[in-house]
């Protein structure tokens, strides 16, 4: 039996259900607890389970680190990026209500990628710095 | 609302309001920085029950999978890349009993800090009045109005991200920011140790 | 008795924070240093979310039967306030790293001695 071999099945169980957990928490944040914070923090979290249970080498593959720092910024042009879209369509800068047909629909779907946007760049970010972290003790 | 509910709100409150004290206080007082760093994890999500208990789940959620998440990994994987070269294993994560002159003056800083902080608290409103200032201006309108105009249930996602939607931005760049800054400094691999500080500081005084 | 029930809640916070006041400042190591920097900050949390609690209220979330919320302002607050907190953590903890490659140490009275021998 190798020594990590409790640790390897159950971390195999449980990351997906992590990953799941991350994205209901980050589209159901209009409904109930939740948000694009916890969304990607938990998201990450399940990533450096990963790196932990499995080695920093396995992680990488998965997340390569430039595809990391794209996403980062990705997340934060996706928010800017929403309200230069309403200053477009001539209303204020990040004033969701032209965003759609009527007030409410165009503030849901406002909120909605907003959010998408910040969990997209928490996600990134605290991924980049754990993984500078652990491989700063590589030789 | 039953007395005895609130009896039992108010229990859980005093008992998690004592781990937390106990547990900050043996923060304070252990030596040996893994402990120091479990303890801290503990304090978290002791933490989180707390605001749960408050009525605040989302500040729960957020400071449970944060502080107890990664604040902790991070810690913990600073004092790896921070270990001595110390002879026994246990040494390495010891804290040294430093400090040559005595813990008076800070004790008597934080003694004066306290009771100025104490005294001013003489005069706020009660704990969970809903007749103080805090409750009765800007949160009422909120609560009445977050629902019919952005359509969205969850008041504080809708005051986030839609009403005070400027701060939330200003967020998301400090965030990228220190995901910046932490891959300038510490992104690249570690250097062989040629220009330490301590070689040059060691010869100086042979 | 109704003033102590009334106000304990803001004095043991207040004694969190001497606490974490007090790891910072007197003691050396520099992770303890920013241990004690965390405490303090989830101290002040407290201190804002029980200005905001409501007695007998709900959390902010609007569902069927319920009259009474607590205040959502002090939670949108406090949660921009611990992301911002953790990223602090983050860059403090790596300027640690670069402390310890270059001094050799994390010993606040020891990197004082270093910086005057130089």
């Amino acid at each position: 039996m190798k020594p990590n071999l409790i640790l390897h099945v159950v971390s195999k169980f449980l990351i997906p259900l992590i990953i799941l957990f991350a994205l209901y928490v980050q589209f159901h944040g209009d409904f109930g607890p939740g948000g694009g914070f916890q969304a990607g923090v938990i998201f990450s979290a399940a990533l450096i389970l990963y790196a932990l249970v499995f080695g920093l080498d396995a992680a990488e593959k998965i997340i390569p680190s430039h595809l990391l720092r794209i996403l980062a910024s990705l997340g934060l042009l996706i928010y800017a990026g929403v309200g230069v879209v309403a200053l477009l369509l001539g209303a204020n800068y990040l004033d969701y209500s032209v965003l759609g047909s009527n007030q409410i629909a165009g503030q849901h779907l406002g909120i909605l990628l907003v959010e998408l946007g910040v969990g997209i760049t928490v996600a990134a970010v605290m991924l980049i710095i754990y993984f500078a972290f652990a491989g700063r003790g590589r030789e | 609302m039953a007395v005895g509910s609130i009896m039992i709100d108010i229990l859980i409150n005093i008992t998690l309001l004592a781990f937390l004290a106990i547990t900050s206080v043996a923060i304070v007082r252990l030596t040996n920085l893994f402990a120091t760093i479990m303890l801290f994890g503990i304090f978290s999500l002791l933490s989180a029950g707390l605001f749960v208990v408050m009525d605040a789940p989302d500040v729960a959620f957020t400071e449970a999978a944060v502080g107890a998440g990664i604040s902790t990994v991070l810690m913990l994987a600073t004092l790896a890349l921070t270990k001595g070269q110390k002879k026994s294993h246990e040494e390495d994560y010891e804290e040294k009993p430093s400090r040559a002159h005595r813990p008076w003056l800070p004790l008597a800083v934080v003694g004066i800090t306290g009771a100025a902080l104490v005294y001013g608290t003489w005069d706020i409103p009660g704990f969970g009045d809903p007749d103080a200032p805090a409750q009765t201006h800007v949160a009422r309108y909120y609560i009445e109005n977050a629902m019919p105009e952005t359509g969205v249930p969850n008041i504080v996602t809708a005051v986030l991200a839609s009403y005070r939607g400027f701060d939330t931005l200003g967020e998301v760049a400090v965030v990228f920011t220190a995901g910046v800054a932490v891959l300038l400094l510490i992104g690249g691999k570690r250097p062989k140790s040629s220009a330490s500080l301590k070689g040059d500081g060691g010869q100086d005084e042979t | 008795m109704d003033f102590f029930t009334d106000h304990y809640n803001y004095w043991v916070v207040i004694f969190l924070m001497m606490v974490g006041l007090y790891t910072v400042i007197s003691r050396g190591n520099l992770i303890k240093k920013v241990i004690g920097l965390n405490i303090f900050q989830v101290s002040v949390f407290f201190l804002y979310i029980s200005i905001g609690t409501v007695e007998g209220g709900a959390a902010p979330i609007i569902t069927e039967g319920v009259e009474l919320y607590s205040n959502p302002l002090p939670h949108v607050l406090i949660l921009t306030a611990i992301v911002v907190g953790v990223a602090t953590t983050a860059l403090a903890l790596a300027l640690v790293v670069r402390i310890k490659e270059s001094y050799d140490t994390i010993e606040e009275d020891e990197i004082h001695e270093l910086d005057h021998t130089l």
